[in-house]
């Protein structure tokens, strides 16, 4: 079965790192992705800021261009999910938006049935290709890895389709079918500030610190991320000083998919590991198995 | 002497149309259903830094007083996380009223002027317009261009990292149906 893939802005530049590992993940376990032709920005939480019809249709042009190509959307960024998600609720629910959108579409010869399926890659690998084939790839076994698995918000809040939204654990089955010992984290849904840690760096930042340092708290060697912002705010401002009364907590922050990867023995450059400000190798060193080159 | 200070919201003041504007809005319809439980302020991660809370911030709107609602940085503060959504007990879809209250506080222009928030999200839109997609340092550079141009010195170290680790791209991206993409925002809006 092929998936239509919608990578997003983010997985195209700082998030580079998750497309990456994904692709490579994605070869290992011999799933076909066909990237959207000529896919554009979702609008992420931005653009819905400033114009709501606008910005549905923005994400509807997406959706069009998917349904035009055939099969399940595979969506990793976690803002590109949730606006895909929400702008289908939005073209049942509201007679207004449905009427506004299809006329932008229609304008330019595009056209939306409403038939095209979002998916996570959580949800796809969980639910589609399944744990047993997920861990029967595994050749080095991520032995004596702690990982605290933090989700972020957008991917199961306010639609949570495939896993709980309060305390989620599709992640934590996939990495733990890949031998790593997952961690208590109460804190894996809770926001790390989005894009405010590029506009309002000190009030980011500092709900960044509690993420990190509730992780540190809880044993883990590392964060396992979803969402390329997530990444991005936990990775790099790690030597910002949170607050006169804390310490700053250093932690690697990588993503699932780079950790799958190294289960799988693939090349630690190729799963894009050398694009973390705040190097994983150390943390890396904890796992039993020989890493390959 | 302490200087002087209004202590009590008057009844004159209120916009009637607010409110009425913000319920039609989608996503809205919930309004009137809020019994203050503060469930919302609770659960929200940047309450604490917020002029009014979000429970505050929907009593307001539903009271009609446009003015310190639009000029609130709770809006703003808001990083959609949709925490309050999904605890609030009567449904209130709080952070798509959120999403509202930013339309309308950049349409009429009620924000502090430099503020970066609002500043991110018109070159966000401005940007996507213009090439279909996002180029993250661009938007970066922009932001800060027209807020606080000295940040970006300040962030010589982040961008050292970003260089170090291949993530700093100077790059435009673009799709290759901008013409197509415009008309369609355009006809979508009514023009």
């Amino acid at each position: 079965m092929k998936y239509g893939y919608f990578p997003g802005c983010s997985l195209k530049g700082t998030g580079r790192a998750y497309e990456e590992s994904l692709l490579e993940v994605l070869r290992a376990l011999e799933i076909e992705i066909q990237e959207l032709p000529d896919w554009n920005c979702c609008g992420a939480t931005a653009y819905m800021a400033v114009d709501e019809i606008k910005a549905f249709t923005l994400a509807a042009r997406n959706l069009a261009i998917a349904e035009k190509q055939g099969g399940d959307l595979m969506t990793p960024c976690a803002a590109c999910y949730l606006v895909l998600v929400k702008t289908q609720h939005y073209l049942k629910e509201y007679p207004k938006v449905r009427d506004a959108v299809h006329r932008g579409l229609n304008a330019v010869g595009l056209r939306y049935e409403g038939k095209v399926k979002v998916r996570h890659p959580l949800d796809i690998l969980t639910n589609d290709i399944g744990l047993d084939a997920i861990r029967a790839r595994v050749k080095q076994p991520l032995k004596g890895l702690k990982v605290a698995t933090y989700y972020g918000c957008q991917v199961v809040r306010p639609y949570a389709t495939f896993d709980h939204q309060d305390y989620p654990t599709t992640m934590d089955r996939i990495l733990e079918a890949c031998g790593a010992e997952i961690v208590h984290y109460p804190l894996k849904t809770k926001c790390c500030g989005g894009s405010l840690t590029g506009t309002l760096t000190e009030v980011g930042a500092r709900l960044c610190h509690i993420l990190r340092a509730e992780a540190k708290r809880q044993g883990a060697d590392l964060i396992a991320t979803l969402c390329p912002l997530c990444q991005f705010n936990l990775d790099a401002y790690q030597d910002k000083q949170p607050g006169q009364w804390f310490e700053p907590v250093k932690l690697p922050v990588v993503y699932f998919t780079q950790l799958m990867g190294l289960a799988y023995g693939l090349s630690e450059k190729k799963l894009g590991l050398g694009r973390n400000i705040v190097s994983a190798a150390p943390a890396l060193r904890h796992r039993s198995a020989v890493t390959t080159a | 002497m302490q200087a002087i200070r209004q202590m009590i919201k008057l009844d004159a003041e209120r916009d009637r149309g607010f409110a009425a504007d913000i319920m039609a809005a989608p996503g809205g319809e919930q309004l009137e259903r809020c019994f203050q439980c503060g469930t919302c302020s609770g659960v929200c991660p940047l309450s604490i830094y917020m002029d009014y809370t979000p429970r505050r911030v929907i009593y307001l709107t539903r009271a009609g007083f446009k003015q310190e609602v639009l000029k609130s940085n709770t809006i703003w503060l808001c990083a959609s996380c949709y925490a309050c959504t999904v605890d609030c007990p009567k449904g209130i879809h709080i952070t798509d009223i959120m999403y509202a209250l930013k339309q309308r506080a950049i349409r009429e222009r009620l924000y502090p002027r430099a503020f970066p928030i609002p500043v991110l999200a018109r070159e966000f839109f401005k940007m996507v317009r213009s090439t279909g997609r996002t180029s993250e340092s661009w938007l970066v550079i922009r932001l800060l261009m027209n807020t606080n141009i000295l940040k970006l010195f300040g962030m010589w170290r982040l961008g050292l990292n970003l260089m170090r680790t291949g993530r700093f791209s100077l790059k435009t991206e673009r799709i290759r149906q901008t013409g197509e993409l415009r008309r369609m925002l355009d006809a979508a809006s009514g023009k």
